[in-house]
């Protein structure tokens, strides 16, 4: 297989844009990427996304988007993994790349929340759960993950407000990031006060509704230089899976989707967890974000709160963890997250991450899941 | 919802009958093609028990499509007599009152209706055991 490289990203703010359609999101990244390079052919486009067929009418996003960005006639389609859609997109384009199949390919991801009406929104995310045996019960994908949340408290005896800390942290990074669909700060008491969603849930524990685009551009690492003077190695790269539906796993404190995942992308990089300077992770909710930092071995499990108080998951730390704000802060726009993180950490590894900037990182993992943990990709990029 | 795509899991959701695998025994709820265990796929019919113990629950205060009508009710993942999980409402108490570890029964209930002419789905809820 031959190595590969991103030598180039583009990324809209996360928000609500009513006036922008699904194909203008994604134009509007996909040019900024290619401006980050010498615009070479694209053989290749990639694309996640979940909702499009639901929300937008829309299916058939590949050759839509191929068309709307000039690379008609070369291959084009859309992967879908629920929330794990732009991880997923970026994996096979990664696999395409490294097999010799193409040689410069574009991946990324868009999601239009937005242009879903009334609760099709929220039906069409908690399509990421069974339809059969959870769906029909009435449950959403928010009451999944707050059974989850109550057992883990539970467990080990961890206080709600430790959660309501968890998205401070999230939105204090968030304030320093012009893409961020919420970038401010907030208080703990903004957490324990906002709205019930499904105890114990709040509105504030769940990452916002949004809108969205990211695009990357891939190529074997040997051509890079060609292309750009700025780039970075995709050193390790893993998919996991585990059971759609919670109540076929042997435990709900872990996602083994993500402790197998990263046990596959640290090994193909060579790392270990004391390598990485920054994590991207998978924060739908607070909870989930918790679980994600443990499943990748930066935190004891039950032990965040006082581990997160003293500065670990901060520059300095054991991992900066979500500088872009996380989706809590920066948004969720479902199949564009795992790109968005992807393109964050390249930001961060060639030194121009702004304000959100982490001193001398060399090594960033991403972390995306699909469903309540049911896939997981973790992505491991370095400086070279 | 589809009238066949009631129907077909109706042995599950209403009767709690799935499948227990033949070469390691793991039974598996919804029944599977092959066992994530050991791999084979022979397996044996297998009623689950109808009582168990409440694991975890939440109290839905934002519904999805369809269930607008019902908040506030109760989803929970109930620890089977055999240790078996399952994914369904628990009802006939109400949410101030609902505990972790609280002992429950099976209960055939109406889940949700389908609007005027769509069709009634009714399925195994659990309440609590009655002392
Ligand atoms: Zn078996």
């Amino acid at each position: 297989m031959r190595k590969v490289a991103i030598i180039g990203t583009g990324m809209t703010k996360v928000d609500k844009h009513w006036k922008k359609s699904l194909k203008e999101l994604f134009g509007q990244a996909g040019i900024e990427a290619l401006n980050q390079t010498n615009s070479p052919a694209i053989d290749a486009l990639i694309v996640g996304n979940m909702c499009a067929s639901d929300l937008s009418d829309q299916n058939n996003i590949g050759a839509l988007l191929a068309d709307h960005l000039g690379f008609v006639p070369n291959t084009a389609y859309r992967v879908e993994a629920a929330c794990g859609s732009g991880g997923a997109a970026f994996l096979a384009a990664y696999s395409a790349v490294a097999s010799g199949m193409y040689d410069v390919v574009m991946t990324g991801g868009v999601e239009k929340l937005t242009d879903g009406v009334g609760g099709n929104t929220t039906l069409s995310l908690g399509k990421a759960a069974d339809a059969e045996y959870e769906l029909f019960y009435g449950s959403s994908f928010v009451s999944i993950n707050a059974m989850i949340m109550r057992y883990y408290m539970k467990h080990y005896g961890v206080p709600r407000e430790a959660f309501a800390d968890f998205s401070v942290l999230m939105h204090r990074n968030g304030s320093r990031n012009a893409l961020a669909q919420l970038p401010f700060e907030i208080t703990r008491e903004t957490v324990l006060d906002s709205d019930m969603i499904s105890d114990p849930i709040t509105l504030f524990d769940c990452a916002p509704v949004g809108d969205g685009a990211a695009a990357l551009i891939l190529c074997p690492l040997e051509d890079a230089k060609k292309y750009s003077d700025d780039f970075i190695e995709v050193a390790g790269i893993a998919g996991a899976t585990d059971t759609v539906d919670i109540a076929s796993r042997e435990s709900l404190l872990t996602f083994k989707s993500t402790v197998t995942a990263a046990d596959r992308a640290y090994k193909m990089a060579r790392i270990s967890t004391a390598d990485v300077d920054i994590a991207e992770i998978h924060d739908t909710f607070t909870i989930t974000g918790v679980l994600s930092l443990e499943d990748l071995g930066f935190c004891e499990r039950g032990k965040f709160h006082k581990m997160m108080m003293n500065g670990a998951f901060e520059p300095g730390g054991i991992v900066a963890v979500n500088p872009s704000g996380g989706l809590k802060s920066r948004g969720h726009p479902v199949g564009a997250t795992g790109a968005y993180q992807i393109a964050e950490l390249f930001l961060q590894l060639t030194g121009r991450a702004g304000k959100m900037q982490v001193p001398d990182a060399s090594v960033g993992v991403a972390q995306n899941i699909g469903g309540s943990g049911s896939s997981t990709y973790v992505t491991v990029l370095r400086r070279v | 919802m589809s009238v066949p795509r009631y129907w077909r899991e109706i042995p599950r959701r209403s009767r709690l009958e799935t499948v227990k695998c033949s070469e390691c025994g793991t039974i598996s709820y919804p029944p599977r093609a092959r066992c994530g265990k050991c791999g084979s796929s022979k397996f044996e019919n297998y009623k689950l028990p109808e009582k168990g113990e409440l694991m975890t629950f939440t109290v839905v205060r934002t519904p999805p499509k369809g269930f607008e009508k019902m908040p506030p009710y109760i989803i929970g993942v109930v620890k089977l007599e055999d240790g078996t999980l399952i994914t369904s409402q628990i009802t006939d108490v109400a949410p101030e009152e609902v505990n972790v570890n609280m002992k429950v029964e099976a209960v055939f209930r109406k889940v949700v209706e389908d609007g005027d002419s769509g069709i009634i789905q009714y399925a195994i809820k659990f309440r609590p055991v009655i002392k």
